[in-house]
């Protein structure tokens, strides 16, 4: 085996018995990305200097006998939206082209400091919007399940990274399923932690009440040890959660004997391909064989949680992106006054699904608009959260199937955005409700492509999502791997 | 047509916090441009706010010390609008759920006390200044605009007062209240001229007896309470001219031009905005407990109106206990008294001299060369019959010229009273002695002689014997 497909813990444990070095393992990153970039383009930026000095920085740590823990010496790539000091942060974003931040974010800091190095940036949909990476202004990312296929987004970089081996862990962010859709259409493992557990500090907005980083990794172990290196209260985001962070390392393996499992019925009909609908019901009969109690629930408000959905996103992302005006920072298209060199800056900068979900956001929130888009919206999501909490009082978590369909070719939905919104209609509702949610892999479908399921759990179950996605994650038995990483010489 | 006007004050506070409204960069003024900056107050990307709570906390001291309702939920909102000073391109402030509501000031403008309703107070930041460069200092004809982001995000506290205010000097009064609460209260050093305390107003009229509102036009620019008042004036004689011509007021933004004397329209652009509120995303809602605010009023200091009544009540008249206070020498005035002085002479002192010194040499109150211990020492020597009036007045000028203590000033230019019985009798006897012509028609009843007598002595003792004693001795050796 290629030291570039070990888990993490396989890879830690290689680290502490001597068989292997941090060098090594960047040294098969390295050699994975430069066999498979050319085709797939997950990364932005390789900081090859700075992860060779922090690798070599890890093994003389543990040399000294100083272990930061799981994540020492580990490559891992960060999506592109969160800012690096001092290395190129462009959220594939014409606008924001050659900026170097002066500031770590805070998960970069916690990685850091877990010992964790830095491998890149990976690439998305400009500024997260997106269920493809197919809008980024860097070109796409592909999917190395099938290079003609899109790894699903808008954390495809990310995904694409960790599936293909030229990254061991990668942090997304997740807005609306993107850490989870790529998850799910990329083989790996995607989760979405409560809304507050991770802080955004540097994580640059999107839709800063629904946003989220997450780990994308290949197992479900290598996911929490990601989420508690990340995790915890962050002084310099308001919105962070103050308690303790979930403990979820110790019931991990406790199986799911006796754990009441709800399906939505409103999430698993209509729309789903019959195959990802197979996959997810047979890995739901292991579930209930495994001692697990399944029962079938409605939540009619997820019918409106997309349109709530683009109302939300847009409206705050109209305000979050306003700051990039080309007054401070990125590239400045001139005009003979200010407004039209902001105008004609931001004009150029943008692309056009960036653009449109702006637009989308101004008018919702425009007088005599707002009532009837964003206030309706916000009351819908009231209504999501009324509908999770009836839904938790009788289940422990829910299961769905993370995305309708499996990865779906290039180009074939770039031109019609209701049918891209439409593929994130299972992972939405978590946002909006702020519930941490995982997607892994249950199966493949008749094309060898990989299907996602996805466990849902109520605000701070962590513990109980981790430990149902283990047991999924056994069940299902899913060793295959890309046949991207595995056709090294044909490459 | 009599038209009244109808008047609203907003006015903005930048708060004396040590560091900015969400981020930790310090406040001082004057420091060298985009010096005090950080990724959140320059809007870098993914940066993310974090209240002061000290500016919440004295937020709340505002509002209660005007009798508002303190929310115990609150919101902050982003407020919307592109501008180059603006780094996020919108404002964090608040909106439909302001921090403070429904207040009041009353004021007292000369003709009987009159009660403000104050509308709300709440929270904001600051945005950064913009320095347009070329000829008229304005952004249209600029050839570059320079950007300082050191104000950017300094806690701007707004208070907002309903339309009722009716006449300018009723509006520089509200204003100066306000002032003197906020600088009671030691949350803003309120220079209206560096901008620390800025006031916008709202007027229009109506014809008097009317209920209904007129157009109203927002004057901003006043730097000072003087301008205030003059700014209000003269929009208020403009827009009479404008209805008595049967005019109809435009509904616009008007710019104070102190030198001119009069307002200008601003950008009718800025009319039209509509500023998008949605509720901030970035920060939890703001939930104040009934023990903050019951440990906020606690801590109230003592206010400029009951200030003002203890001092009347301690025999202070009206007009001097309202110039103490608002002239910052009430401080000076209490520690004077506590060292002895009589509440009344030292009001007379500090309201009339120092208060003339303070607006001659244009002077700052922290600056005076006077101490509380020397208003008390010159107090107690003209009440001591140490020091004539006329002479106190000389000493004061010198102790505030800082050439030392009334003691050591009055002893130094010997101007020190002689009040010593035995010696003014003696003094007396003599020069009646000289004058028994005089002496003799004042016996015979002719009382005006007294005066000149009196005068005769004066003059013998240098001017510096108790003209009271004096008097009274001149009159009981006369007597038969």
């Amino acid at each position: 085996m290629d030291s570039a497909d070990l888990s993490i813990a396989g890879a830690g444990a290689r680290l502490r018995s001597g068989e292997l070095t941090a060098v090594d393992l960047l040294t098969a990153v390295r050699r994975r990305a430069s066999m498979t970039e050319a085709i797939l383009h997950a990364y932005l930026t390789i900081d090859h200097e700075g992860a060779l000095v922090a690798a070599e920085a890890a093994d003389a740590a543990l040399a000294r006998g100083e272990d930061r823990g799981p994540l020492h010496g580990i490559p891992i790539a960060l999506k592109d939206n969160m800012v690096t000091r001092g290395i190129e942060t462009t959220c594939s974003s014409r606008i924001l082209a050659g900026y170097r931040p002066p500031y770590d974010a805070t998960v970069v800091e916690r990685l850091k400091d877990a010992g964790a190095v830095i491998f890149g940036k990976t690439n998305l949909d400009e500024f997260a919007m997106g269920s493809s990476t197919e809008n980024s202004a860097y070109g796409p990312t592909l999917n190395p399940w099938d290079p003609d296929r899109v790894p699903g987004g808008s954390s495809g970089g990310s995904a694409a990274a960790v599936a293909v081996g030229s990254a061991f862990g990668a942090l997304g962010s997740d807005t609306g399923g993107s850490i989870r859709q790529p998850g799910s259409l990329t083989g790996t493992v995607g989760m979405k932690p409560t809304y507050g557990l991770v802080s955004r500090y540097g994580l640059i907005a999107f839709a800063s009440s629904l946003d989220q980083i997450g780990p994308i990794t290949r197992t479900v172990d290598d996911s929490v040890t990601m989420f508690e290196a990340i995790a915890g209260h962050d002084p310099s985001d308001a919105t962070s959660y103050r308690g303790r962070v979930p403990e979820v390392r110790p019931g991990l393996d406790a199986g799911v004997k006796g754990l009441k499992i709800g399906i939505v019925r409103e999430l698993s009909g209509e729309g789903t391909a019959p195959d990802v609908a197979a996959s997810f019901r047979r890995t739901l009969d292991a579930l209930a064989g495994a001692g697990a109690e399944i029962r079938e629930l409605s939540l009619p408000s997820t019918e409106h949680a997309l349109s709530a959905y683009y109302l939300i996103a847009p409206a705050e992302c109209s305000a979050n992106l306003a700051r990039f005006d080309g007054v401070r920072y990125g590239p400045r298209i001139g005009g003979r006054n200010v407004e039209e060199m902001m105008s004609a800056t931001r004009r150029d900068g943008f692309g056009p699904e960036v653009t449109r979900r702006i637009l989308l956001g101004t008018y919702a929130l425009s007088a005599g608009y707002y009532d009837a888009f964003y206030g309706q919206a916000q009351k819908v999501r009231t209504l999501v959260v009324e509908d999770f909490r009836r839904a938790y009082a009788e289940v422990d978590v829910l299961v769905t199937p993370t995305s309708p369909t499996t990865a779906f070719a290039v180009g074939e939905k770039a031109n019609d955005p209701l049918a891209m919104y439409l593929s994130d209609i299972c992972t939405i509702p978590s946002n909006l409700s702020g519930d941490p949610a995982i997607s892994v892999p249950c199966g493949l479908d008749s094309s060898g492509l990989p299907i996602g399921f996805q466990v849902l759990a109520p605000a701070l179950g962590e513990g109980v999502m981790f430990r149902t996605a283990r047991v999924v994650e056994e069940l299902s038995g899913f060793t295959a791997r890309p046949a991207l990483a595995t056709s090294e010489g044909a490459v | 047509m009599t038209w009244e006007a109808v008047i609203g004050i907003e006015t903005h506070v930048e708060l004396l916090t040590r560091s900015k409204m969400f981020c930790g960069c310090p406040t001082d003024f004057g420091a060298e441009p985009n010096r005090n900056v950080c990724p959140v107050c320059l809007g870098l990307p993914g940066a993310l706010p974090v209240p002061n709570e000290k500016a919440i906390e004295w937020t709340i001291a505002l509002g209660v010390a005007l009798g508002c309702s303190i929310a115990p939920r609150s919101v902050f909102h982003r407020k919307n609008y592109f501008y180059a000073d603006l780094p996020k391109n919108y404002q964090i402030s608040q909106y439909d759920l302001p921090l403070c509501s429904g207040g009041h000031l009353d004021v007292d403008a000369g003709a009987g006390v009159r009660r403000v309703g104050i509308t709300r107070v709440h929270l904001e930041e600051d945005t950064g200044k913009s320095t347009h460069l070329g000829a008229g200092g304005r952004i249209q004809e600029a050839v570059a605009t320079l950007l300082d982001f050191n104000r950017s995000g300094i806690p701007l506290l707004e208070a907002v007062s309903e339309p009722d205010i009716r006449t300018p000097d009723e509006a520089r009064a509200y204003a100066q209240e306000l002032r003197g609460i906020v600088l009671a209260l030691g949350i803003s050093d309120a220079r209206l001229e560096e901008g620390s305390m800025r006031f916008d107003a709202n007027v229009s009229l109506r014809p008097l007896g009317a209920t209904a509102f007129g157009t109203k036009v927002e004057v901003k620019n006043m730097n000072s309470l003087r301008s205030l008042q003059r700014a209000l004036a003269h929009e208020i004689e403009r827009q009479g001219k404008i209805l008595d011509g049967g005019g109809a007021v435009a509904q616009e933004t008007r710019h104070w031009d102190e030198e001119a004397g009069r307002t200008r329209a601003g950008r009718s652009k800025e009319e039209s905005s509509d500023y998008r509120y949605f509720t901030e995303p970035d920060l939890m809602p703001l939930v104040v407990d009934d023990t903050t605010v019951g440990r906020i009023r606690a801590g109230l200091p003592e206010l400029p109106a009951a200030r003002r009544g203890r001092y009347v009540a301690s025999g202070v008249e009206e007009n001097a206990a309202r110039t103490l206070v608002a002239g910052g020498l009430a401080d000076l005035f209490d520690r004077a008294v506590t060292a002895g002085a009589s509440a009344r002479g030292a009001a007379n002192w500090l309201t009339g001299e120092v208060t003339a010194h303070l607006n001659r040499t244009d002077g700052d109150t922290a600056a005076l060369a006077l101490d509380a211990a020397g208003l008390a020492e010159l107090v107690a020597m003209v009440e001591g019959g140490e020091l004539s009036s006329t002479a106190a007045k000389d000493v004061l000028i010198a102790v505030l010229a800082g050439e030392g203590t009334p003691r050591a000033v009055a002893g130094a230019r010997d101007l020190l009273q002689v009040s010593d019985e035995g010696a003014i009798a003696t003094l007396v006897t003599a020069v009646l002695a000289e004058h028994p012509a005089e002496v003799a028609r004042v016996v015979a009843g002719e009382e005006k002689l007294v005066g000149f007598l009196v005068g005769k002595v004066m003059r013998a003792g240098g001017g510096k014997a108790d003209p009271k004693v004096v008097d009274r001795l001149v009159r009981k050796q006369t007597r038969r």
